[in-house]
């Protein structure tokens, strides 16, 4: 029997409002499933976006749902999971959105590792302004911003995460639906702050002056710039930058996620345990 | 007249003392001087009873968890000073637009830019009117003494779950600062003052929480509770999701000024200090009235009949009651630590030009000379 996907959206607001072949769709699927399979409840969910054309992702799901200012995603979602740590949440953005107006956010939810997972929908461009520069354009694309040619170097969205201190990180892209279900589905199962990159197409706004006009030549594109985290594990040292490994880059079962340790300070507060100190945060051998 | 207890303490220190008292279980905040001993006690004070207090990464963090915890049901508060509001200004925008409560504390200091950090001004009256671009009718409560850093952020609290928006509580250095003795309400009144927002329990299938009544806030049922809804900063429908339908679109914003203008009585305090028998009509608020009702103590003495008219609500202004007054009073002088940012509000609330002004711009609280020197300069 297919999947009803009807039962996790919002389907009187239907059609969206993404372009014919846009990969949101793909990832809202994926995600759809990813909460379907790990019997998540629609109230205990919720779900934070910013401002692009992933800022209306939130919108289309059946759940709690926030549409909230460019780039500050992950810091309204650290709200709404400190006051609820019970509950899922998980924040959907773009690269403008997470990596260049609200990098600090980004960084800093990695660095507390609270328990939340941000979907950074990477499709290299502001597609809903129409095709400026955003931090992971390649250089020498076209942009509106830059039409002879994206001189900025580009932002490597998972390394950040991982030297910020995200305790789960992972790439896939939208061409691989069940690859990315499965991520999704581990990055919100994991416990503490989840960076799930996702390559997607925006074969409207990046692709039309890149050569790549179709959704099918922009994911040909993805595909071409992308291998499995195993494979790009073998290549030689020099030949790795020319490729983005994709799969689960980074896990970290151990780290201590920042909701349980306000715990501690709670406790500490109300004389439950005694003043917090450098030995707390000893890794455990 | 409910019990009084006896509190020494700081105005920041009362303001995070009744944030915690009326319910408050979420801050969001980072430092700033001088408001940054809010977050100092309340970071203490909020794990204590269960909620939490968080330092973000900058202001702009630290409103947006606030707003995010409110839009979950919880009370939440920030504070700050001018500086941290200007980077605030647009999630208070948001929380504006998608009708979600929080108290914002901004304790003054000299600006514009950074200013006199560690000195006093009353320089933010107009930001807080609007903070944010766009049309929306902000709420601000001046506390004008140490026990009104108390009730007034009480009273915030209620005001924003009342009307489903941010409240301003400001303070001003001086009054942050300043320590002492105050009478403040008890706790268990306080507690059976809390008005908290309306919640829709009907089937989830009717709930529409942005479908009210057109002088009506939004009801915003807290999360998790199986009303499944939508919160944006974009126009909405009463489902809260987006529309540019021409007609929602006019509603909303029109509601959004109706929701305040049409229930001003629920929002105005004064203070009226020796006006009966007043020829001279004094207005001033926050610290700058401390120095007002002293100048008035000495003018009288000396036989200058002087009063003063003091908002503790400063927007929506009390404009009734200042046009009464402007038509019973020819000598009024107005008072601020500014340029006269509310002076321009009290000329257009009275309709006449004629009234003298007494500010000060130079990071230093006003002495009751300065305004006896004036008072005596001018009339």
């Amino acid at each position: 029997m297919a999947f009803n996907y009807d039962e996790y959206l919002r389907t009187n607001k239907m059609p969206t409002l993404w372009c014919w072949g846009c990969g949101d769709g793909v990832i809202l699927k994926a995600f759809i499933r990813a909460i379907d399979k790990l019997g998540i409840k629609k109230d205990d969910l919720c779900v934070v976006s910013g401002i692009g054309c992933s800022g209306r992702f939130s919108s289309y799901i059946d759940a709690n749902t926030v549409h909230t200012t460019h780039g500050r995603t992950v810091a309204f979602a650290t709200g709404i999971k400190l006051a609820n740590p019970d509950k899922t949440v998980v924040c959907v953005a773009g690269d403008g959105d997470a990596l260049a107006i609200g990098g600090n956010h980004t960084i800093h939810g990695c660095r507390r590792n609270i328990d939340m997972t941000l979907i950074l929908i990477n499709n290299f461009i502001y597609g809903l302004t129409n095709s400026q520069t955003s931090p992971t354009t390649p250089q020498g694309f076209w942009t509106v911003s830059q039409k002879v040619g994206n001189i900025d170097p580009t932002f490597n969205g998972c390394k950040l995460a991982e030297a910020a201190g995200a305790s789960f990180v992972a790439r896939e892209k939208v061409s691989e639906p069940k690859k990315l279900e499965k991520v999704i589905r581990e990055a919100i199962a994991h416990k503490g702050f989840s960076f799930v990159e996702v390559l997607s197409n925006c074969h409207i706004n990046l692709g039309r002056k890149n050569k790549m006009a179709s959704a099918m030549e922009n994911l040909d594109w993805i595909d071409s710039i992308t291998l499995p985290k195993k494979k790009w594990d073998a290549l030689p040292e020099e030949e790795k930058e020319n490729y983005l490994p994709t799969g689960i880059l980074k896990q970290d079962k151990e780290a201590l996620e920042y909701c349980e340790a306000y715990q501690m300070v709670k406790d500490a507060h109300q004389g439950k345990r005694g003043k917090i100190t450098p030995d707390d945060f000893k890794k455990k051998i | 007249m409910s019990e009084l207890r006896e509190i020494i303490s700081t105005g920041n220190d009362l303001a995070a003392i009744a944030a915690v008292d009326a319910g408050c279980m979420f801050f969001g905040g980072y430092p700033i001087t001088p408001s940054s001993e809010v977050m100092h006690t309340i970071s203490d004070l909020l794990p204590r009873v269960g909620g939490a207090a968080v330092q973000m990464e900058d202001e702009i963090g630290g409103v947006a968890a606030a707003i995010g915890a409110s839009m979950s049901g919880v009370r939440s508060l920030t504070a700050t000073s001018g500086p941290g509001i200007s980077l605030k200004a647009e999630n208070l925008g948001l929380a504006q637009m998608a009708e979600v409560p929080l108290v914002v504390v901004n304790v003054m200091r000299g600006g514009p830019s950074t200013g006199l950090p560690t000195r006093v001004a009353q320089g933010d009256v107009a930001q807080a009117k609007n903070p944010s671009h766009g049309d929306y009718k902000s709420i601000t409560l001046c506390a004008g003494n140490l026990a009104e850093c108390y009730t007034e952020t009480v009273r915030a609290f209620n005001l924003a779950d009342r009307f489903m928006q941010p409240v301003f509580v400001l303070l001003d250095e001086t009054i942050g600062h300043m320590h002492g003795k105050a009478m403040i309400p008890t706790q268990e009144a306080v507690k059976a003052g809390i008005k908290l927002r309306k919640t829709f329990d009907g089937p989830a299938e009717e709930y529409k929480p942005y479908g009210v009544a057109q002088d009506e806030p939004a009801v915003l049922n807290p999360m998790f509770t199986g009303y499944r809804y939508h919160f944006t900063g974009l126009h909405h429908d009463a489902d809260g999701f987006p529309t540019e339908e021409i007609e929602t679109c006019r509603k909303l914003i029109d509601r959004l000024f109706r929701k305040v203008d049409e229930h001003r009585d629920e929002i105005e305090l004064n203070e009226e200090y020796m006006l009966e028998d007043a020829d001279i009509l004094l207005i001033g608020y926050g610290s700058a009235s401390l120095a007002i009702k002293e100048a008035i103590n000495e003018l009288r003495k000396e036989g200058i009949k002087a009063g003063m008219f003091r908002p503790i609500t400063l927007w929506p202004s009390p404009e009734e009651r200042l046009y009464e007054l402007g038509q019973k009073f020819d000598k009024v002088l107005s008072v601020e630590l500014n340029q006269g940012q509310y002076l321009e509000e009290i000329q257009r609330a009275m309709g006449r030009k004629d009234i003298e002004k007494l500010t000060k711009t130079n990071g230093r609280p006003f002495s009751p000379a300065d305004i006896i020197e004036k008072v005596k300069e001018v009339f």
